[in-house]
């Protein structure tokens, strides 16, 4: 059967999706506005979120000044960024490609960090599962 | 010439019989807007990376750096960081809560017709900035490639124009994502092979290389100038120098990660640790690339020169020019028909997410209120209004021909994206008190300033000389109003100011309660769309 290809359905999963649900992401469906309530409010669902404030908040300012200081130098301090390091590349050529292994870094150690937010999102989702089929 | 068609046709025929593929397996609309949320992390790294790889940073980017140097760089770097931002903040929390737009995201928790009305105004506002740029792009190759072929430029651009229909209404977002994975392929391979010519063309020392680098001659306005590309101020010069570059790096920063058809492509995986994977897998290959462009760009400036680039073809040609001059006349072609591969592949990425939020956003959810009359309308309307698209982009290539750099005009549909759509995303998903009337006025004070700002700066408004080239026309004769290029600066911090005012200024008990459902299905996927597994597999 491929009749549920395009399903439009938007119930959290394991059920059984009626064709007949509207297209927008809607709250009357499972869970309902207090279980949403009690799951952002929970122990486990603010560790989550307490955890990746803590990596994704320093890892993006530090980017962003990183980043951002590249045009500020290469604009205001243009004779300090003409310095030739090795040979003839310059000081702003080297800041520039540094960039790349900053992004790779960040996106790297990222990766790293989201397997333990990927943990406490499974043991929570089951416990959320858990809970709704004890109703 | 010949082992250049070969390849394109090729292409076209590998293309094709994906689009038959991808139409024989897809039914219905997750399948068609979506690719049924089957791609895997590596396949979505290669299309994301395909949709940002466009022929505004393969020969817009190299062209840049061929005549600015190091300033032309930044528009790499600028592109490659940008999905920091995407990797940190959007990518996931976007897939847990949107379906196949960015309108999605938005209407989660707000009113959603007024927000989705606007959000596919400014989503085709970009993409049609995204679109003019690609096809300059052709345009000058078409004019390059075909001169003496009996092809007319006019006939080429029809025939893109056909083609990209074809794989967006039959395939649907499965064909386009297929498209753009074997086109970020070829390409890749194809600057990799230039690169390593270039480092070739000097014994392979590097020493060698930019120690050319640092010594490039051209004549300025009859002057013989020798010049430093390694050094940054070549193009970017006091007094707005500075704060042009600084209003670059924000476009990138904040536009990157409110580009409509790469946003689409976290709704094509399966969940959000499978977007988040493919954004690393897009940041190694776009890293790797934007590195080997600047390869490109300065041995393109070596060894063609900036005078011949200016005269055989302008700042696009540098690339194909440098193949040239590197491996002769079949290099050439062969590198030119990759560039146009690229132009038709990300083509036809704009035109399906342009299409989808066409029929999504606006047909059903603003005009029929979030109902489908009948099952498979949405699809139908998206199909229809690719047609459209395509039908527009090859009245507006045929209109324009060759103008001014692609990687600029793409770098101005940025600027919409920076100023309009990423600020309300960003709100929307990290402000519980974000309303509406939020969304609104950020949305529209975005779009009004970065659009009447282009319109002002430089890139349109200039006065030319009387003997200056077409290729440097300006659409507005008279002194430019906003003194930069780069109009983000201004635009953006409007933008987000229109959103938190807005936000402010009224009250909406409903969205701030929801951001608790918002919230935890962003960060968990609890309730986030699934894949279609078994439909595609039966």
């Amino acid at each position: 059967m491929e009749l549920n290809a395009g399903s439009t359905c938007t119930i959290p999963q394991h059920r059984e999706c009626s064709m007949t649900l509207p297209a927008q992401p809607s709250s009357q469906n499972f869970p309902d506005r207090a279980e949403w309530d009690r799951l952002a409010t929970g122990a486990q669902f603010q560790d989550l979120l307490a955890r990746k404030k803590a990596f994704i908040l320093p890892a993006f300012l530090f980017f962003l000044v990183y980043y951002l200081l590249l045009p500020i130098l290469v604009g205001y301090a243009p004779t300090l960024m003409s310095n030739q390091v090795f040979g003839t590349v310059t000081l702003a050529y080297l800041f520039a490609l540094s960039q790349f292994v900053v992004g790779w870094t960040i996106a790297g150690l990222y990766l790293m960090a989201s397997k333990k937010f990927d943990k406490i999102i499974e043991s929570l989702l089951t416990r959320a599962k858990g809970s709704e089929g004890g109703k | 010439m010949s082992i250049g068609l070969a390849v394109f046709f090729a292409f076209i025929a590998a293309t094709l019989g994906i689009t038959y593929w991808a139409a024989k397996h897809s039914r219905g609309a997750s399948a068609y807007f979506a690719a049924g949320r089957r791609i895997t992390a590596w396949q979505n790294g290669f299309a994301v990376a395909g949709d940002f790889m466009s022929a505004a940073s393969f020969l817009g980017i190299v062209g840049l750096i061929a005549l600015q140097g190091f300033d032309g760089f930044l528009y790499a770097v600028g592109g490659f960081v940008a999905f920091v931002t995407i990797l940190l903040l959007i990518a996931e929390p976007l897939r847990n809560t949107g379906k196949y737009t960015m309108g999605d995201v938005l209407a989660y928790r707000l009113r959603p017709r007024p927000v989705r009305a606007l959000a596919a105004l400014s989503t085709l506002a970009t993409i049609l900035f995204y679109m003019i740029a690609q096809m300059v792009g052709a345009g000058a190759l078409v004019a390059l490639l075909l001169a003496n072929s009996g092809i007319s430029y006019n006939m080429a651009v029809t025939g893109v124009g056909i083609l990209m229909m074809v794989y967006v209404v039959f395939g649907g977002m499965l064909a386009t994502t297929w498209v753009q994975i074997i086109k970020a392929m070829i390409l890749s391979t194809c600057v990799l092979v230039l690169t390593v010519m270039v480092i070739g063309h000097f014994n392979f020392r590097l020493g060698e290389f930019f120690a050319a680098a640092s010594h490039v001659a051209y004549h300025q306005k009859d002057q013989l100038l020798v010049r430093d590309f390694l050094q940054p101020g070549l193009h970017y010069k006091p007094p707005y120098g500075p704060v042009d570059l600084i209003s670059l790096s924000l476009v990138f920063i904040c536009g990157t990660a409110g580009l409509p058809h790469i946003l689409v492509k976290f709704y094509t995986v399966p969940d959000a640790q499978t977007a988040r994977k493919s954004v690393v897998w897009a940041m190694i290959l776009i890293g790797g690339f934007y590195g080997m462009t600047s390869v490109l760009g300065l041995g393109a400036a070596v060894i063609v020169g900036p005078d011949y680039i200016v005269t055989h073809g302008g700042t696009n040609m540098s690339g194909p020019l440098l193949a040239q001059a590197l491996a002769g006349d079949v290099f050439l072609a062969l590198v030119s028909v990759v560039a146009f591969a690229t132009i038709l592949a990300v083509v036809a990425g704009l035109t399906i997410s342009a299409s989808t939020s066409f029929a999504h956003d606006f047909w059903v959810n603003v005009i029929h209120r979030g109902v489908e009359r009948e099952s498979g309308e949405t699809v139908l309307v998206a199909r229809v209004s690719a047609l459209v698209v395509g039908a527009v982009a090859i009245v507006i290539a045929i209109a324009l021909g060759p103008a001014s750099n692609a990687g600029i005009l793409a770098t101005l549909g940025m600027a919409v994206a920076a100023s309009a759509n990423f600020p309300v995303i960003a709100l929307s998903i990290f402000w519980r008190r974000f309303n509406t009337a939020g969304a609104i006025a950020g949305l529209s004070v975005g779009l009004l300033a970065s659009i009447g700002l282009i319109l002002a700066s430089p890139n349109f408004m200039g006065i030319d000389p009387n003997n200056r080239s077409a290729a440097l026309h300006h659409l507005i004769q008279a002194k430019a109003w906003f003194p930069l290029e780069n109009v983000g600066i201004v635009s953006v911090p409007l933008g987000f100011l229109a959103a938190i005012l807005g936000t402010l200024l009224s009250n909406e008990p409903s969205a701030e309660a929801k951001f608790n459902e918002f919230m935890v299905r962003a960060n968990t996927g609890l309730g986030a769309e699934e894949a279609s597994g078994k439909a595609i597999a039966s």
